[in-house]
């Protein structure tokens, strides 16, 4: 039974769990189980809550027994990327400074989860504060992609990707400032989408940069991340970002893919040099499928796309430089130093010297020059005005299309080790994604098949005007049924069987 | 001339021979809403460390701000009171430096957009008038409190450890700011007293903030600077802190103008720099060197949505607006016939407010005035608390100045009264007959039960005045309950038909 609970989507398993013909119990074990068969290669996770998360699941079995109505995924296991605060367990955000703090509150999107009876299996690693496109700048060592052991899952939120292909999660959350929910997805052939800004709350997610962060579903069908996304998602009053209007009906339009007569903009600028020749091949394939599903496909163009990343690499660390000052050993977290000799200074210099890594010490660095006296206007002030001529090259073109679309990212996963060194390379991981977040719309990222030169997994990244969130899943969807159709079963199916792992091919 | 601190005056007199004084008043104000500026935390004062705090408050990690609308309407109530525009669109934005008493590291401020600007406000020292021009009014959240423990500076370098509360960090504040102000003269620091009573009678006449100056609900930063005569270049100016109180905005200006003169006239230089002021010495020290400008590194709170106060909003807000303190001052005084110098002395001690209220009670407004400023203000300096705290209301003050007009009691006895009403043994009636204090005879007790009779049974007492004296049996009774049947029913009787004749 185990082999197939594992491979089931969480939709499946909510419906078994509902009928009685599972119970969530053995679920949250059969996930519990394979997590401590593969976890040790896999590393995706960070903390495991094994005591809390049986707990849980025996709760919805006891509800289900007693004739209560469940919630859709009441009963489904999901990781939560270690980003968000979930009070008993070490919140880390992959830091060293954070080691050992355990939240005294949940984030809204934690107790969204468990007002619907989700089943937190525990939290999954990520870059440093989200710093990353590789899961290689946590404290916590890297994640490793399930595809290919030796290959970076994506990051940030590589755990939460990782967990998903290797079969320890059907469903997880992550946060996308940059990309760090599509980037991993596409890298680890899931699903990831990253919803308007102000759809889901930030609030109780760790800072890294406030108009730009985004939790997020990630999942391996389009049907289950839209089941997550309604159940995380709406109004937050906590938030002051959060939109205060119903969300869209995004499991509506998961379930009915049907992309007659949308018009879809393939973006000009996101294409071309740098992109892996498998990258390109598979999403032209995607487009010719969707045109064949009766999608009317025009070339747009964006021009200022091209200034995207420097602008992205000035806001996102000047935010940075503000929000990760609270760090400074005075009231959790790290503390280096403090002998009662040296000042209260000293004490938070050593602390934020010991606790940050070079990433982050390297945003840090550079935001606090970009809002300092004399460069704010050269800086931050320019890259605030370009931001703003990003989404008018978004209006423009969503007057012409429905949506559009790119490469989720550049390149399939790369080696582990091969960018870490080399910021720039690293960076341009986000090339695709880093528009949706500077302009706020919806932004997904789907599987559309394998590159031909190294048979790893290739994303299609689906755009919509803000709080059109549900025109991400219409074509995630209609591209998901295409092609698996034509592999005969997700693409998944085609990864490499991980030592040890519970999953038995059908 | 020297100061404690071995700094060297020069002559009042001298200095305003020799130069003009250029002020300018930085007033932060703390506002009175039940909850924080981010949070639903309570802000009540006095709390046990700590307990009045949460994620938000706390600045922990993933924690949001959600604006307090109150303190967004206190601001525009301020700034209208204070002539000022109001803002169309405005955001907050953070100011970045670090500090064990601010949670987040920054503080959430108002940078080049604020709530408020361009106000003025017209001051009156000694019969002359003096227009104060308002830069500008803005929000932001207070810090926490630091405790130094050890040490002997009782400041954060040598202590052996440091306490953190932060119950007051998110505490809503405006920040009042003026324009350099000039031509004051010799009047400077009475103009910077005026100035800041003006701002404390405003704001608790709009009932913003508790406007208590010893709990630090008004903060004062004086800045100062010296101009030689003749000429019209700005001096360096100084920033003194800590002026806690009117008499310190007075003491502190004058005392700086006396440094700086001292300097500039032996051929130094100031120093730019925030300097402490020393209320019971009544000096400054220099703090912070203001040389070097600190980069607060602004930007936009990217966590905060704009404000974008409706023109309808701040219509209606004005409009509301309570009587402006000159406006009502004027009123009062002419309502109360009190001399300048009455009315001064009542100022003086914020008891404009009590008498006000004593008044209202139907207390004579002289006698209101000589019980605020003499008896009761004596006791509140006694018992160090301010004078609406010293336990007696407007409406007790009001009612013991009616025993003493029925003649029940007489001053002496009435200070007795207050005793036993601060003591909290009930209302000045309840105290006379409680302490048996009465000016004439055992009859007072009586006479205060027949006159309670009469007052609930104005019925009954309207017969027996037009001779229906049976129907006296009914007020007898009563008189005879309320005095426990300790009371003689014949002299009850006699008096009964006495006070009814």
């Amino acid at each position: 039974m185990a082999s197939g609970i594992l491979q089931s989507s969480a939709a499946d398993l909510a419906s078994l769990i509902a009928s009685g013909d599972l119970s969530s119990v053995e679920v949250t074990q059969a996930h519990l189980d394979q997590i401590a068969a593969v976890d040790g290669d896999v590393h995706a996770f960070l903390a495991v809550d094994t005591d809390r998360a049986l707990a849980a699941a025996a709760r919805v079995d006891a509800k289900r027994a007693s004739g209560e109505t469940l919630s859709p995924l009441a009963g489904v296991p999901i990781a939560v990327k270690d980003l968000f605060c979930y009070e008993g367990l070490p919140t880390t955000a992959g830091s060293h400074i954070l080691e050992g703090w355990v939240p005294p509150y949940n984030s809204t999107v934690v107790n969204r989860l468990l007002a619907n009876d989700l089943v937190i299996l525990g939290k999954t690693n990520l870059d440093e504060f989200a710093m990353g496109s590789s899961t290689e700048t946590s404290y916590w060592g890297p994640t490793h992609n399930p595809w290919d052991l030796t290959r970076i899952p994506g990051g940030s939120g590589g755990g939460s990707s990782a967990s998903l292909a290797a079969f320890e999660a059907p469903l997880a959350v992550g946060t996308d400032t940059g990309g760090s929910i599509r980037q991993p997805a596409s890298v680890t052939g899931t699903v990831g989408v990253k919803p308007t800004y102000g759809g889901t709350s930030r609030y109780g997610v760790i800072a890294m940069a406030s108009s730009l962060d985004q939790p997020g579903p990630c999942a391996r069908s389009v049907l289950d991340a839209a089941l997550l996304h309604q159940v995380m998602g709406g109004y937050d009053p906590m938030d002051s970002t959060s939109i205060h209007a119903p969300l869209p009906d995004v499991v509506g339009a998961a379930r009915s893919g049907d992309v007659a007569g949308m018009r879809i903009g393939v973006v000009k600028e996101l294409g071309g040099e740098g992109y892996a020749p498998g990258v390109e091949q598979r999403f032209g394939e995607a487009v010719e499928l969707l045109t064949s599903l009766g999608a009317e496909v025009v070339e747009v163009s964006c021009p200022h796309f091209v200034h995207a990343l420097a602008t992205y690499y000035l806001i996102m660390p000047a935010e940075v430089s503000s929000n990760l000052a609270r760090y400074d050993a005075m009231r959790y977290g790290l503390r280096v130093g403090d002998d009662g000799e040296r000042s209260t200074e000293e004490v938070m210099n050593l602390t934020r010297g010991a606790g940050f890594g070079e990433e982050v010490k390297r945003r840090i660095i550079l935001g606090t020059y970009a809002l300092s006296s004399g460069y704010y206007d050269a800086y931050y002030g320019s890259a605030q005005k370009v931001r703003t001529l990003i989404s008018r090259d978004f209006q423009a073109a969503f007057e012409q299309c429905d949506v559009l679309v790119s490469p989720s990212t550049p390149t399939t996963a790369f080696r582990l080790g091969e960018r870490v060194d080399d910021p720039l390379a690293m960076y341009k991981a986000d090339l695709c994604t880093i528009p949706s977040n500077l302009a706020g719309n919806a932004s997904g990222s789907f599987p559309c098949g394998l590159a031909p030169e190294d048979g790893l997994p290739v994303g299609f990244q689906v755009m919509a005007p803000p709080m059109a969130d549900d025109r991400v899943y219409r074509v995630g969807a209609a591209l998901e049924r295409a092609l698996e159709s034509r592999w005969g079963g997700p693409m998944l199916a085609q990864a490499p069987r991980l030592a040890n792992s519970l999953v038995v091919s059908a | 001339m020297t100061d404690n601190w071995g700094d060297v005056l020069m002559d009042y007199d001298e200095v305003m021979d020799r130069f003009d004084p250029v002020i300018g008043l930085e007033v932060h104000v703390e506002l009175n809403t039940a909850s924080k500026m981010w949070c639903a935390c309570s802000t009540e004062f006095g709390a046990p460390p700590n307990s009045q705090t949460c994620p938000v408050c706390l600045g922990l990690p993933g924690s949001l701000p959600v604006v307090n609308g109150l303190a967004v309407e206190s601001a525009i109530r301020i700034g209208l009171a204070l002539n000022c525009q109001v803002a169309e669109w405005c955001r907050f934005a953070r100011k970045n430096y670090f500090y064990p008493d601010m949670p987040k590291d920054y503080q959430v401020s108002q940078y080049d957009e604020p709530i408020c600007f361009d106000g003025h406000v017209d001051i009156e020292v000694e019969g002359e008038v003096f227009r104060v021009e308002i830069e500008r009014v803005h929000m932001e959240e207070d810090a926490g409190k630091l405790l130094h423990v050890g040490g002997s500076t009782g400041r954060i370098h040598g202590a052996d450890y440091s306490l953190l509360d932060y119950n007051r960090a998110g505490v809503p504040l405006m920040e009042v700011v003026t324009k350099p102000i000039r031509g004051t003269g010799a009047k400077a620091p009475q103009v910077g007293r005026a100035y800041m009573q003006f701002l404390r009678d405003t704001v608790r006449a709009l009932g913003v903030s508790h406007a208590r100056m010893e709990q630090g609900n008004l903060r004062c930063d004086a800045n100062i600077s010296l101009m030689p005569k003749g000429t019209d270049e700005l001096g360096t100016r100084t920033e003194t802190k800590n002026v806690n109180s009117l008499k310190s905005v007075e003491g502190a200006l004058r005392f700086e103008m006396s440094r700086q003169g001292e300097i500039l006239a032996s051929g130094g230089r100031i120093k730019q720099e925030t300097r402490m002021w020393h209320e019971t010495g009544g000096y400054t020290t220099p703090g912070r060197s203001k040389e070097q400008a600190e980069d607060y590194r602004y930007f936009p709170e990217p966590d905060l949505v704009p404000i974008a106060p409706s023109r309808e909003w701040v219509e209606e807000l004005r409009a509301t607006l309570p009587e402006p303190p000159a406006q009502r001052l004027k009123r009062l005084q002419t309502a109360w016939g009190f001399s300048d110098r009455e009315l001064g002395d009542v100022r003086a001690i914020g008891a404009l407010d009590l008498v006000d209220a004593t008044v209202a009670a139907g207390c004579a407004p002289a006698a209101a005035r000589k019980w605020w400023t003499g008896e009761l203000s004596r006791r509140a300096n006694e018992a160090s608390v301010e004078l609406e705290d010293v336990g007696v209301s407007p409406i007790q003050v009001a009612s013991l100045q009616q025993l003493v007009d029925r003649g029940i009691v007489n001053d002496k006895l009435a200070r007795q009264v207050i005793d036993g009403v601060i003591a909290g043994e009930g209302t000045p009636d309840e105290v006379v007959a409680s302490r048996r204090l009465a000016v004439v005879s055992d009859d007072t007790a009586l006479l205060l039960a027949i006159d309670a009779a009469i007052e609930a049974d104005p019925g009954a007492a309207a017969k027996v005045r037009d001779g229906k004296v049976a129907a006296a049996g009914a007020l007898i009774g009563a008189v005879m309950r309320q005095m426990k049947g300790t009371a003689d029913a014949a002299k009850v009787r006699q008096l009964l038909l006495e006070r009814l004749a």
